[in-house]
């Protein structure tokens, strides 16, 4: 009995931390862009193709393969935002990004399918993670515990990027009123740029390292995209620790129904969205518009 | 200027009753058309006309009222496992069965309708999708009344009007189908010309206004709700009895985000651009995915981005500025 539970526990943390790291970004740019980016968990899966396909075909080691599916996701998401996503920052109406973002995740999972073809891609781990790892009272598969790591460390980087660098003033200053940091000299246009890269390199690293969980292949942009919408909304937009506290809540709702009533799908992760989407319809740490 | 006023008084001048007429014999034509141009693929177009239900029904929410929703196929879904259900245990005669999804199709629009309307933005949103998932997800629990993942079967309808019998060429279920369609779409257009459709309109165009003009809105959306859930589960309903079989896929997450794609496409808070919208949507599909399902994927994925950018209001609307510049360019010419 124990062991199922620090099963569960284990299995429902990893995952609740892989939607963090990639939901967060969503959580930011809809929190100061105010777009409903259904987009987002394309722009993952496109980093892990990229890492998929410098480690194995390239061959260059784990890290390298993380970085290089970052920066190369940034790039390749480039052009959306130059031509696209500014269109739609702040100001038009919510059909309309929809539309164009699920216009967008159509294009990429046609092209994804073109490039790569419609079988998953595996991301191998090195040596060093792929194998059990001893704490002590249990031994536990060191990848999980890698992914834990880097939900941690993503978590604390954003924090102390969003509450004391200038950059995170200045995001803060957008966030709460454009106009005003707009006269007051804030160039909100680049803010919304980095921020649009930082958000689409968090989701490529999040595809990468939970690839393990969730198996990269051309529907992974589909089959998750209402998974982190979700996960943004219940935790509120823009708030670091919303997103922490429902990726938590959600994986292990999510995680404990497949583990005990898996006949039962989806169904009690909808129902508690359901249930706080109606008690908090900002999110739980949202503030109110 | 002149020109522009002219037409606005001709606009305002047109009564109703011609489009009407205009919606009474083009869709039976377009029907007879299709009947003729691909006698092999009956099945195929009845259920484009079962789906354009949908969007047609979608379009009362979304189009009129302004309620994004990606979970709008769960009342399809429950109206068509309704029917199927009232048909397996014998009630057969289809107008009955029409019915049926007509009060389940309400029932379950009034109940969604009234969460969802409660809210606006993206709880609205995350909401309609989370009820259309919870649906899902019982649907495939409950397989002693859907049949879980193999779908409920055994669908025998009896004749229509005790007359005619479905055959296996789906002429019957086609012709039933357009008649329910035409019918359908004339007592909508009565419905969203009406004052309360035009209350609709207006709360939808500037909620605050609406509000100080004494308009209650949350009782209107829920109202216009059960509207849409009677037209969606007649769609159900016409799927369950022309296919006999109801599957998982009715209820499904991607059913409700293609009905809104071709909502948009063809124009949503237009019922002529629902309808171009699902008619030009689906042939397009069924000929260009069945060559090639990712590039169908590709396509349709520039195609939305262009319709955003570059015709915001649907192909619909598109199609008749365009119509209307060149009748105009031609008026002046001469």
């Amino acid at each position: 009995m124990a062991k199922t539970i620090l099963g569960i526990g284990l299995d429902a943390v990893s995952y609740g931390m892989v939607l963090f790291i990639i939901s967060i970004g969503l959580s930011i740019m809809m929190g100061l862009m105010r777009v409903v980016n259904l987009a987002h968990g394309a722009f993952a899966m496109i980093g892990g193709y990229l890492a998929s396909y410098a480690l194995k075909s390239i061959g260059v080691s784990y890290p390298l393969a993380i970085i290089i599916a970052v920066l190369g996701t940034i790039v390749i998401a480039a052009p959306f935002e130059i031509l696209l996503y500014r269109r739609i920052y702040r100001k038009s109406d919510d059909l309309a990004q929809i539309l164009l973002t699920i216009g967008i995740t159509f294009l990429i999972i046609g092209l994804a399918n073109f490039i790569f073809g419609p079988t998953s891609k595996s991301i191998p781990l090195p040596a060093a993670l792929s194998g059990p790892y001893d704490l002590g009272f249990k031994v536990i598969p060191a990848d999980r515990l890698f992914v834990m790591a880097c939900g941690v460390c993503a978590a604390l980087l954003l924090w102390l990027l969003v509450d004391r660098t200038e950059f995170g003033i200045r995001l803060r200053a957008a966030v709460d009123n454009g106009d005003m940091a707009e006269a007051l000299g804030i160039k909100t246009q680049i803010i919304f740029s980095v921020t649009f890269a930082l958000a689409v390199g968090l989701a490529a690293f999040g595809g990468v390292v939970g690839a393990e969980l969730l198996p990269i292949e051309p529907y992974y942009a589909l089959r998750y995209m209402v998974t982190f919408l979700v996960v943004v909304s219940v935790g509120g937009s823009g708030s670091i620790l919303g997103a922490l506290a429902a990726s938590m809540i959600l994986g292990l709702v999510d995680t404990t129904g497949k583990y005990l009533a898996p006949e039962y799908g989806e169904f009690f992760f909808y129902l508690l969205v359901i249930g706080i989407v109606f008690v908090f319809p900002n999110g739980l740490l949202g503030r109110s518009r | 200027m002149t020109d522009r006023l002219s037409i606005g008084v001709a606009r305002s001048a047109a009564p109703a009753i011609p489009q009407d007429i205009l919606a009474l014999v083009s869709i039976p034509l377009i029907g007879a058309i299709g009947f003729v141009l691909f006698p092999d693929d009956l099945a195929f177009l009845t259920r484009l006309i079962s789906l354009t239900l949908l969007v047609l029904s979608l379009d009362l929410v979304t189009g009129y009222c302004g309620v994004a929703t990606l979970g709008h196929s769960a009342i399809f879904g429950v109206s068509a496992y309704a029917v199927g259900n009232a048909c397996v245990a014998g009630l057969t005669d289809p107008i009955a069965l029409l019915i049926v999804g007509a009060v389940s199709g309400a029932a379950a629009g009034l109940a969604s309708g009234a969460l969802v309307a409660r809210f606006v933005g993206l709880p609205q949103l995350v909401l309609s999708i989370a009820i259309g998932q919870l649906t899902a997800a019982l649907a495939n629990k409950l397989s002693s009344l859907t049949g879980g993942s193999d779908g409920l079967s055994g669908i025998e309808p009896g004749r229509v009007f005790g007359v005619f019998a479905f055959d296996l060429y789906g002429r019957t279920g086609y012709i039933f189908s357009v008649a329910v369609l035409t019918i359908v779409f004339v007592i909508l257009r009565r419905l969203v010309n009406s004052p309360f459709g035009l209350l609709c309109k207006a709360m939808k165009d500037d909620s605050l206004r609406a509000r100080m003009i004494g308009a209650r809105i949350y009782p209107r959306l829920v109202i216009m709700y059960g509207f849409s859930g009677i037209v969606a589960g007649i769609g159900g309903a016409i799927m369950a009895i022309n296919t006999g079989v109801v599957g998982l896929d009715s209820v499904s997450f991607e059913q409700s985000a293609e009905a809104l794609v071709m909502l948009v496409v063809g124009g949503a808070g237009t019922l002529w651009g629902g309808l171009f919208g699902s008619v030009a949507f689906q042939l397009f599909q069924h000929y260009v995915s069945a060559a090639n399902p990712f590039h169908w994927l590709i396509m349709l994925g520039a195609l939305l981005i262009a319709i955003v950018l570059f015709a915001p209001r649907g192909l619909a609307v598109l199609a008749g500025s365009l119509a209307q510049r060149t009748a105009r360019l031609v008026w002046r010419r001469s």
